[in-house]
């Protein structure tokens, strides 16, 4: 709470982003406003006979990392680490903080970071863990296998590269890993024990990962010779998630320690929420209780002090799964709008596949610069609606949308267990 | 393979590993590999896989417990050749 009883309000000074369509915000920016499909035919997903072949994966990552990381640190970092650093050292750098020297021994006391991932360093596990362990080598697997294949460290990771002396921690629940990251580090700043806190999410290319989600026949298999068609939230012809990767990560900041600075603001984050739909009233270990869901995001928007009629977009889960209708009604619901009165929803999965443990980080990223520049990205590939969403028809740009006027944009993610996290931002303004 | 191609491939393996630079520049038999060369003790398997795949040798942990220098590496690795 700050002096006045209200709680220290929180803004967003920094982004950082690698993703399927893009690499750094810049560019992430104008992929989003040209609906740029980063997903692409996976030859291990062929050779590993998965039903769906085609996923999204960053591009560009190794010379990055030859010019921003050392050959040893290099030697101790899986994908996620990878992804998840690049990401988090763009949002620092972005917010026009120094990386500081590897050699010095200050710590930054107010900085954390909570970065998530929801299936963490499999690839490790797969390729070197679980191999050289059953050939009885464990001797060969070194010294870096514990941290890449602990939940923590990507966050730790990131710790060493900023010297964060604040919580440094990983949170993970599923597809709302990343979102609930943000909720996370917006409670930290408003309770003043922190005041700058690194959020978002991350999650490795790796078919090891996506196999269990194609077991499942929850991922598209019908569009493999159409890969940037192949992820359709809200479709009448979607068959099922597109599996995504990257980090995407936001620098939350107090308004105080921003204005101190003369820090740039992209955006405020006025509210946010966390629940669970207890796998009841419809709610399962793989499905959304709808009521949870509308719960949640009256749950933020409270916090946030915004009335529902206040909505000017949503960034939706909207994986391309039959939960898209689910989704879509529980937002009419839960923001009280008859069909052709709801606020321009999109889905960023549509462009990116779903990232999963990454995907409320990459999302937030790009609700902070359609919050930050007023626009809505278009939501690609479903031209022909879901029939239960058509009523909606009028709500969902198909092109990009420029709203100079967008005030508050509310995001949301749902994952696995039942769990739900909603993100409310509002335009910045003093 | 005489002690100089040794040592050579002995420095060229620890490099990725190390933070003094400048120890690193001025290297010789007597230099320290944590204490000098300020590798990170937990490295050191790292280390040691990197010479059982460069020489294609095997070394062993009670080995490496005896290893401090880059002259006890050199030497270590010379006797298994």
């Amino acid at each position: 709470m700050s002096a006045t009883g209200r709680p220290r309000r929180v803004v967003v000074t920094g982004l950082g982003v690698i993703a399927p369509n893009a690499n750094g915000v810049a560019d992430f920016e104008l992929a989003l406003r040209k609906g740029r499909s980063g997903i692409k035919h996976q030859e291990s997903m062929v050779e590993a006979k998965f039903g769906c072949t085609v996923a999204g994966s960053p591009e560009g990552v190794d010379e990055l990392c030859q010019s921003t990381f050392t050959e040893e640190e290099l030697l101790a970092m899986n994908m996620n680490h990878r992804y998840a650093s690049l990401a988090a050292i763009e949002a620092w750098q972005d917010a026009g903080l120094e990386r500081p020297a590897r050699d010095s021994d200050e710590v930054d006391w107010d900085s954390g970071a909570i970065l998530g991932t929801g299936i963490g360093g499999m690839d490790t596990i797969a390729e070197k863990v679980v191999p050289l362990t059953n050939a009885g080598k464990v001797k060969r697997m070194g010294s870096t296998s514990v941290e890449q294949v602990m939940a923590s460290g990507i966050s730790a990771r990131i710790s060493g590269q900023l010297a964060l002396g604040n919580q440094v921690t990983t949170n993970s629940s599923a597809c709302s890993t990343g979102t609930e990251a943000l909720v996370m580090g917006l409670e930290r700043i408003r309770a003043g024990r922190a005041e700058r806190m690194l959020c978002g999410g991350a999650e490795a290319a790796s078919h090891y990962i996506w196999a269990g989600f194609d077991a499942m026949r929850v991922l598209n298999r019908n569009s493999n010779d159409a890969p940037e068609k192949a992820s359709r939230p809200m479709s009448a012809s979607a068959g099922g998630f597109i599996p995504g990767s990257g980090a995407g990560v936001v620098l939350l900041e107090s308004l105080d320690s921003a204005l101190a600075r003369g820090a740039r603001i992209w955006a405020e984050l006025v509210g946010g929420g966390v629940n669970c739909g207890g796998h009841r009233m419809g709610g399962s270990m793989t499905a959304p209780n709808p009521t949870s869901v509308q719960r949640c995001i009256r749950e933020a928007l409270a916090d946030a002090g915004v009335g529902p009629q206040e909505v000017d977009a949503i960034n939706g889960h909207l994986t391309a799964t039959m939960a898209d209708p689910r989704e879509v009604a529980s937002w009419a619901k839960a923001l009280e709008r008859e069909p052709g009165r709801l606020p321009p929803i999109t889905s960023t999965k549509s462009m990116i596949g779903h990232g999963l443990g990454a995907a409320g980080g990459l999302e937030a990223v790009a609700s902070v610069l359609m919050v930050a520049r007023g626009f809505v990205h278009p939501s690609i590939n479903c031209e022909d609606l879901h029939p239960e969403i058509e009523p909606h028809a009028s709500s969902i740009p198909h092109e990009l949308l420029e709203l100079p006027d967008l005030d508050v944009l509310v995001k949301a993610g749902f994952g696995f267990g039942d769990v739900n996290a909603c993100l409310v931002f509002r335009r910045y303004k003093a | 393979m005489d002690q100089s191609e040794v040592m050579e491939r002995v420095v060229k393996i620890l490099t990725p590993w190390v933070k003094d630079e400048a120890a690193l520049a001025n290297v010789s038999m007597e230099t320290n590999i944590l204490e000098d060369l300020k590798v990170n003790s937990a490295r050191l398997v790292d280390v040691v896989i990197a010479f059982e795949d460069d020489f294609d040798i095997e070394i062993a942990d009670e080995d490496v417990d005896q290893v401090n220098t880059v002259g006890d590496a050199v030497n270590l690795i010379s006797s298994k050749l």
